[in-house]
């Protein structure tokens, strides 16, 4: 039926079931992003009551002059670009790994979905505690004929405690994105390939490799969009630290708004953190939309 | 294409030991949860020793059950919230589409980009003045919006695959609205349902910043109940361990159990 003959009527009946849902997201997510920019321009703290006063840019000023801003920004960065690297690398191995007729592979898809399956705040614990303690983990003890026993491996390298954990958690879902676009593949493309003379690994460079390219993409993505949030793992393991080692801006924003109480300051992070996530979440979209083909019918 | 036995146990081998590498920690935590108190914490590790429950009995007996309640509660209420929401939405999107379709799903999905930094400080103002501060209603609208727009999403890309037809058919025998949801929409997509729901399960059950921030005892989920666990009475490794293993014991499970609508709710649906 053509678009022109959809009288006025038609058309808000095909609106109704759209509403409940799009009026609810507005609600919830857009007020209060509007507000979040409203109140980045007072000056607000809860624990003084009647501190609420218009300070204008004020608050965006004193975030570009924080030093601890730009450490929260940079170790986003480094958290963020390190733990997606890497696991992107370590999923894209396994991946293609599982995918050679090896014995189990059911089994093994299930054991290493494991560790994304996992509540985060249970998995840092029993990384923290059973495992990484100096004292009485289990690393301690199989790393004390290298002469590293003992060492508070959390203390002595958060970040990279951190990104490791990341890593462990994420691998498995880059896996299984990669793993999916590897097996909707066409293998017959790839025997017709090697009766040509293709060697294994020039055809997964030619051929393999470009076919699986956008999931590839698309775990990077929405990898970086998660990861970029971390918060759990930080919150158990460092609380930031030591010193602001660890502190990324999820968890400064958990020190100013609900530590500090500092309202404005906080809105203030909040829209910066908007606008930078929203440079990788358009990339995302992009990428997401272009898999789809959106306007299939 | 046939591969030969000898590379074929190679990377047999190789994959196992990746799988076991990565899969350890969940293992551990389950040995240590099935040990005593001094067998958990001793050094050299103790590697064979009689499997115990009394950890367990000791964290069920204690205050863990309400907190277990509380997750499952804003999980599955929230998760029902984005069905209810999401399907009816996911169909004007799919099925008779709207115009501007395809910009309504942007904006949809683009929500779910949004850092919790956007909207945080304002729930929380609004949670508060409304004694909804450690009040489990308040997770459970919070979780529908996390995972809302996934689940229209979602559910358009599995309503996409019905065909056409089978809606004309319905039409013409005069099914309205509601019984053509029903009769057509309902049975065709309950994979798809299926794939939404456990996602939606996943991201909420697991879900710790704003239980922490928003809740304290009356309606804390499981991930606090850790917090406080550890907080509150230094390091037991057994009992921790067997705390932390009934807390990720329902995800694990369903994760499991539904690999395939798992892997296509993560892909959002690219993969079939």
């Amino acid at each position: 039926m053509p678009a022109a003959s959809v009288s006025r009527r038609e058309a808000w009946l095909r609106r109704l079931p759209l509403l409940p849902a799009l009026v609810y997201v507005v609600l919830v997510t857009q007020i209060p992003f509007l507000m979040t920019i409203y109140y980045s321009f007072f000056s607000w703290n809860l624990l003084r009551p009647g501190s609420f006063r218009f300070t204008g840019l004020d608050n965006y000023a004193a975030l570009l002059a924080d030093e601890s801003v730009r450490t929260a920004v940079l170790n986003t960065v480094v958290l963020t670009v390190c733990a997606v690297a890497i696991s992107v690398v370590l999923g894209l191995g396994i991946a293609v790994l599982l995918n050679q007729e090896v014995f189990g592979r059911g089994i093994l898809r299930t054991l290493i979905i494991g560790p994304f399956l996992v509540m985060p705040t249970a998995a840092a614990l029993i990384w923290k505690d059973t495992l990484l303690n100096p004292l009485f983990g289990l690393f301690a003890y199989l790393l004390t004929p290298f002469g590293l026993g003992r060492t508070d491996l959390v203390n002595q390298f958060p970040m990279a405690t951190i990104v490791a954990i990341e890593v462990w958690r994420w691998t498995p879902f880059m896996m299984l994105i990669v793993l999916a676009g590897l097996q909707s593949q066409n293998l017959e493309v790839l025997e017709a390939a090697r009766v040509d003379g293709a060697g294994a690994l020039q055809s997964f460079r030619r051929i393999t490799l470009p076919f699986i390219r956008p999931f590839v993409e698309l775990g990077a993505l929405l990898g970086s969009i998660f990861i970029v949030q971390t918060f759990d793992s930080i919150f158990m393991m460092t609380q930031g630290g030591p010193g602001e080692a660890t502190t990324n801006i999820p968890f400064l924003l958990y020190l100013v708004a609900f530590q500090g109480f500092s309202i404005g300051q906080a809105c203030a992070i909040g829209v910066v953190a908007v606008i930078l996530t929203m440079i990788v979440a358009s990339l995302a979209l992009r990428t997401l939309f272009s898999i789809f083909q959106v306007e299939r019918r | 294409m046939k591969t030969g036995i000898a590379p074929r146990l190679l990377w047999s081998t190789v994959a196992w030991l990746v799988a076991l590498i990565f899969f350890f920690p969940v293992l551990w935590m389950w040995l240590e949860a099935l040990k005593t108190e001094p067998q958990a914490a001793s050094s050299p590790p103790t590697i064979l020793f009689t499997p115990t429950l009394q950890e367990f009995q000791e964290v069920l007996s204690f205050d863990f059950p309400p907190f277990f309640v509380n997750s499952a509660f804003a999980s599955i209420a929230s998760t029902l919230l984005v069905l209810v929401l999401g399907l009816p939405a996911a169909y004007a999107l799919a099925i008779k589409p709207v115009k501007k379709a395809r910009d309504v799903l942007f904006f949809f999905i683009s929500t779910r980009f949004l850092p919790f930094a956007a909207s945080l400080v304002p729930l929380y103002l609004l949670a508060r003045d409304l004694q909804l501060l450690d009040n489990i209603f308040a997770l459970v609208i919070i979780y529908t919006t996390i995972n809302l727009p996934l689940g229209v999403w979602l559910l358009r890309s599995f309503l996409l695959e019905i065909p056409t037809d089978l809606f004309e058919a319905a039409r013409v025998d005069g099914a309205g609205f509601l019984s053509e949801l029903r009769r057509v929409v309902v049975p065709l997509i309950a994979p798809g349902i299926a794939a939404t729901s456990l996602i939606c399960l996943i991201f909420s059950w697991n879900e710790f910043f704003y239980a922490v921030n928003f809740t304290s005892s009356v309606a804390a989920t499981s991930p606090i109940f850790l917090v406080s666990f550890i907080s509150g009475r230094g390091l037991f490794y057994a009992k921790l361990s067997a705390a932390a293993t009934l807390a990720t014991l329902p995800v694990l499970m369903a994760g499991w159990f539904a690999q395939k609508q798992l892997i296509r709710g993560l892909t959002m649906g690219a993969v079939k």
